[in-house]
C-alpha cells in the first residue's frame, strides 16, 4: 500500500511539473499514457486517476493560463487528495456505524437512510463529469487538424488552419461551453451534497425510527470530525475551482470584446484617414483604382471590407 | 477484469470507425467502466456481508441472499461491457486480414517486377500500416454488423437486468420463505439507495450509447445510399460520354469515306 501511494505520488508529481510548464506534451501521449497508467492501476487493484490525467495533460496545450491553474488545482487538491486521504477515511464507514439495537436489519435500514449515497462515490462522480468538457475542446481541436490534413492533400501545401489550436471561431465557442458544464456540474455536486447532507453537516449522532427499528435508535457515525474536515476542504475547492472557471469566462468575453473595440477604432482611423486624404496613414491611391477624381469613395463603410483593406495596419 | 487490455484493442480499431464511433469509445470507457472500477464495485463489495436477515437460523441468510441475487450487477455490468466491446474487435480482425492480404500483394508484386529498393518496399509498408481504409464495401458491411451486435447485447444485458431485478430499483426489505428459513423472514439490503443510483446511472449510460450506435448505423446506411446514387451519376455520365465518343468517331470515318 505504501509503495503504490509513493508512487502514485511521484506520477503525480511529475505531470504535475508538465501540466503547470508551458511545454506541451508529445503526440499520442494521451493513448499511451492512458494504457500506462490504467495498466498500473489494474495491477495495483484499485483505480488510479493517473489515466485521466495524462489524457487531460493534454488539454493543457489549448488551455489560457486560467485553465492551466485549474486544471493543477483540480489534480492536486481535489483528485490527490481524494485518492490518498479521502477514500481512507471514509473505507470503514459501513462497518463502523453502529446502531444502540440488536433488531436485525435495523442498522442497515438507518445506514442507508442517513448516507442515501456516500461522500466518495458523489466526489469520484463529479471529478469524473468536471474534467469531461475538457475532452470536449480537444475532440475539436482533433477535427480541426483532421479537416486540416485534408485540405492540404486537396490544395498541395496551404493550410486552411495556421494553428489549429488557436481560439478563434468555433473553437472559442466549444471552449467556452465547455466552461460553462465544468461551472455548471461542479455547482449542481455541491447543491446535491448541500441537499442530501442538509448543509455539509456530519453529526455524530444521529436518531433512526424507521422500521424494523424499534422505536427511536440512536445511530453513530464512524470518524464524524475527520469526514467533516475533508468534506470541508473538498467543497471549498470546488468552490474555488467555480471561481476561476467564471474569472476565465470573464476573461475570454473580455478579451473579445476588447478585440472587437480595437478593430472598431483602427477601422474608424482609415475612415478618417481617407476622408481627409492623410496620406501617410491612408493607403495608396493606386489600391482605389477611382476614374474620376470628383466621384466619392468607392470604398464601402463595410466593416469586413475595412478590415480586408487595412490587413497591413489592423492585427485581427 | 483487464481493462487496460481491453482498452488496448478498442483504440488501435477506433482509427478506423466515424466520429460518432469515437464518441461511443469514449463514453463507454470515461462513463461506465471508470465508474463501475472507481465507485460501482466498492459500493457492491459487501452486498452478502452485510445482507442481513431476521433470523438465527443457520443457512436461512445465504439462501435468501441467493434466491435474490442469482447474479450480481456488478457481473452483469462486467459482461456487458466485454460482450458489447467485443464486435469492435470484428472490425480489428477484418482490418488486420486486409493489411495483410495487401501486403503480401505488395511482396509479390515486387518480387514479380523484380529489384524494388528494400527502403520503398518498407515505407509502402508503413503507410499500409497507417493508412486509414474508408469504410465501403466488405468492411462496410462488417462495420454495420458490429453495431447491430452491439445494439442486441446492449438491449439484451439491460432486459436481463430489467427481469431479473424486477425493475431498475433496490428494495430495502424483501421477504423471503425458502427452506431452511422458518416461515416469513425480514432480510435487509445493504445501501439499497445508493445501489439504485447508481444502477439507474449505469442504465442511462447504456440507453445513451445505444442511441450513439443508431445514430452511427443512420449514418452509415445515409452514406452508403448516397456513395450509390452518385455512383449511378457517375455511372450513366461516363456511359453518356463514351457514346458521344463512338458516335463523334462514326461521324469521323462517315466524312473521312465521304
Amino acid at each position: 500500500m505504501l509503495a503504490h501511494d509513493l508512487k502514485t505520488s511521484y506520477l503525480t508529481k511529475r505531470n504535475q511539473h508538465r501540466l503547470l510548464s508551458l511545454e506541451a506534451p508529445p503526440a499520442r501521449f494521451q493513448h499511451r499514457g492512458a494504457l500506462v497508467c490504467i495498466t498500473w492501476a489494474s495491477a495495483a487493484a484499485e483505480m488510479n486517476w493517473s489515466g485521466l490525467e495524462s489524457l487531460l495533460s493534454g488539454v493543457n496545450k489549448y488551455s489560457t493560463a486560467f485553465g492551466r491553474i485549474w486544471l493543477s488545482m483540480v489534480f492536486v487538491f481535489r483528485v490527490l487528495v481524494f485518492v490518498v486521504a479521502a477514500q481512507r477515511v471514509w473505507g470503514d464507514e459501513s462497518k463502523d456505524f453502529v446502531c444502540n439495537t440488536r433488531q436485525p436489519g435495523c442498522t442497515n435500514v438507518c445506514y442507508d437512510h442517513i448516507f442515501p449515497i456516500s461522500h466518495i462515490r458523489l466526489w469520484a462522480l463529479q471529478l469524473i463529469f468536471v474534467t469531461c468538457p475538457s475532452l470536449m475542446v480537444m475532440a475539436h481541436v482533433k477535427f480541426r487538424e483532421g479537416k486540416d490534413k485534408k485540405y492540404v492533400e486537396l490544395h498541395h501545401g496551404s493550410h486552411l488552419y495556421a494553428n489549429p489550436g488557436k481560439k478563434r471561431g468555433g473553437l472559442w465557442w466549444t471552449y467556452l461551453l465547455s466552461l460553462v458544464f465544468k461551472a455548471g456540474f461542479d455547482t449542481s455536486f455541491l447543491y446535491i451534497l448541500y441537499r442530501i447532507y442538509h448543509g455539509y453537516d456530519l453529526p455524530r449522532l444521529s436518531k433512526c425510527s424507521l422500521d424494523p427499528c424499534p422505536n427511536t435508535v440512536d445511530c453513530f457515525i464512524s470518524r464524524p470530525t475527520e469526514k467533516k474536515i475533508f468534506m470541508l476542504f473538498m467543497v471549498i475547492s470546488s468552490a474555488l475551482c467555480i471561481f476561476m472557471c467564471i474569472c476565465e469566462m470573464i476573461y475570454l468575453i473580455g478579451k473579445r470584446i476588447s478585440k472587437l473595440f480595437r478593430v472598431q477604432h483602427e477601422n474608424q482611423r482609415l475612415i478618417f484617414a481617407e476622408q481627409h486624404e492623410l496620406t501617410n496613414i491612408a493607403p495608396p491611391r493606386s489600391q482605389y483604382r477611382r476614374t474620376d477624381p470628383t466621384l466619392g469613395s468607392q470604398l464601402s463603410l463595410n466593416r469586413s471590407e475595412k478590415v480586408r483593406e487595412g490587413a497591413a495596419t489592423t492585427t485581427l | 477484469m483487464s481493462w487496460p487490455a481491453l482498452y488496448a484493442q478498442l483504440v488501435g480499431a477506433n482509427r478506423h470507425s466515424t466520429s460518432l464511433g469515437k464518441v461511443w469509445l469514449s463514453v463507454l470507457f470515461i462513463f461506465r467502466v471508470m465508474v463501475l472500477v472507481v465507485a460501482a464495485e466498492s459500493v457492491w463489495g459487501d452486498e452478502q456481508s452485510d445482507f442481513t436477515c431476521n433470523t438465527l437460523q443457520p443457512g436461512c441468510e445465504n439462501v435468501c441472499y441467493d434466491q435474490f441475487f442469482p447474479v450480481s450487477h456488478i457481473r452483469l455490468w462486467c459482461l456487458q461491457l466485454v460482450f458489447v466491446s467485443t464486435p469492435t474487435l470484428l472490425v480489428a480482425m477484418y482490418v488486420g486480414y486486409r493489411n495483410h492480404r495487401d501486403k503480401q500483394r505488395l511482396v509479390q508484386g515486387s518480387g514479380k517486377s523484380g529489384f524494388l529498393s528494400n527502403k520503398s518496399q518498407e515505407e509502402e509498408l508503413e503507410t499500409l500500416k497507417k493508412r486509414r481504409l474508408p469504410i465501403a464495401g466488405a468492411l462496410w458491411w462488417t462495420y454495420a454488423c458490429s453495431l447491430v451486435f452491439r445494439l442486441l447485447f446492449e438491449g439484451g444485458f439491460m432486459y436481463a437486468l430489467y427481469v431479473v431485478y424486477d425493475g431498475f430499483q433496490m428494495p430495502r426489505l424483501v421477504q423471503c420463505d425458502q427452506w431452511p428459513c422458518p416461515n416469513l423472514v425480514d432480510c435487509f439490503i445493504s445501501r439499497p439507495t445508493e445501489k439504485t443510483i447508481f444502477t439507474v446511472f449505469m442504465a442511462t449510460a447504456s440507453s445513451i450509447c445505444m442511441v450513439l450506435n443508431m445514430a452511427e448505423l443512420a449514418y452509415l446506411v445515409a452514406k452508403a445510399v448516397t456513395r450509390g446514387v452518385s455512383g449511378q451519376k457517375e455511372r450513366k455520365s461516363s456511359s453518356k460520354s463514351s457514346r458521344e465518343r463512338t458516335q463523334t468517331k462514326t461521324n469521323h470515318k462517315l466524312l473521312v469515306s465521304t
